[in-house]
């Protein structure tokens, strides 16, 4: 992480929300577009090796980002985000949920709720971001599936490779 | 209710009084001192980290110093850290993305 840029996490369990905030040295406009423009958006939002790819998106009240996270060996987990409610350059607020590549919820898991707030200050942009699930245990699912699957799922990609030379 | 680490840490006077007894055993008094709240709203505070056993007891004499118990404290250290760590990771690539924006501003 970057010195001077603000970052803080935190969990609030009586709660159930995750709040993430975050300082970019950038302007509001150009934050902006990297949250809410899918070709921009593909570029960040899954952490490496992974890449996001978004399959549609449509960006207003009502509309839908279908997209995936790819693995570096191809292996696609599909997500949906159902836009409730936005104010250019302020907020905006979706249902998350994970899916298939049409777009058809996987009800196994549990859907949160995102509401995700852009301020200035000064020459750079905050970004307040409050993960709210419904309830408890649905956030501990949400985390302890969020390690198997991101990090386990990244390890046994490197299992795979090992497994392969071995032979 | 049954009171848990998460709990504890959700308040940031808590967090606080975390850091503090971290590195130093502490009586309620000397932790007090370091607030502008009340001594009890301190205490209370205490409490509940005693409840969730995140603190050692020490007594000497008739004061009572209060210590970290570190181990509990990495359970939850290790849970957010790889957490955390997405977070990070996407926002590094971020920024990473804001300056490509940004220079490309400058071109035109």
């Amino acid at each position: 992480m970057k010195p001077n840029l603000l970052m803080n996490f935190t969990v609030d369990k009586e709660n159930s929300t995750v709040n993430v905030k975050r300082e970019f040295n950038a302007s509001l406009d150009n934050v902006w577009s990297a949250w809410t423009e899918p070709e921009i958006l593909d570029q960040w939002w899954a952490p490496a090796p992974w890449k996001a790819k978004t399959k549609s998106m449509d960006f207003k009240k009502g509309g839908r980002r279908l997209y995936a996270m790819v693995g570096p060996q191809g292996e696609e987990h599909w997500a949906i985000a159902d836009f409730t409610s936005i104010t250019p350059k302020s907020n905006f607020k979706y249902l998350d949920a994970f899916s298939d590549s049409e777009g058809n919820l996987n009800k196994d898991f549990p859907r949160s709720d995102w509401n995700v707030n852009f301020s200035e200050q000064g020459d750079s942009t905050i970004v307040d971001i409050a993960i709210k699930h419904e309830n408890l245990s649905d956030l501990e699912k949400i985390i302890e599936m969020g390690f198997k699957e991101g990090f386990t799922i990244a390890m046994e990609g490197l299992d795979e490779i090992f497994a392969t030379r071995a032979k | 209710m049954k009171r848990d680490i998460f709990q504890a840490i959700a308040d940031p006077t808590r967090r606080a009084i975390l850091v503090l007894v971290a590195t130093n055993a502490l009586t309620p008094n000397a932790i007090a001192d370091q607030f502008n709240t009340t001594r009890q709203a301190v205490s209370k505070h205490i409490k509940i980290l005693n409840e969730c056993e995140l603190l050692d007891e020490k007594k000497v004499g008739r004061e009572i110093y209060y210590q970290l118990k570190i181990d509990k404290m990495k359970e939850i250290d290790k849970w957010l850290a790889q957490f955390k760590e997405i977070w990070e990771s996407r926002f590094n690539q971020l920024d990473q993305v804001l300056m490509n924006l940004k220079s490309k501003e400058n071109e035109t």
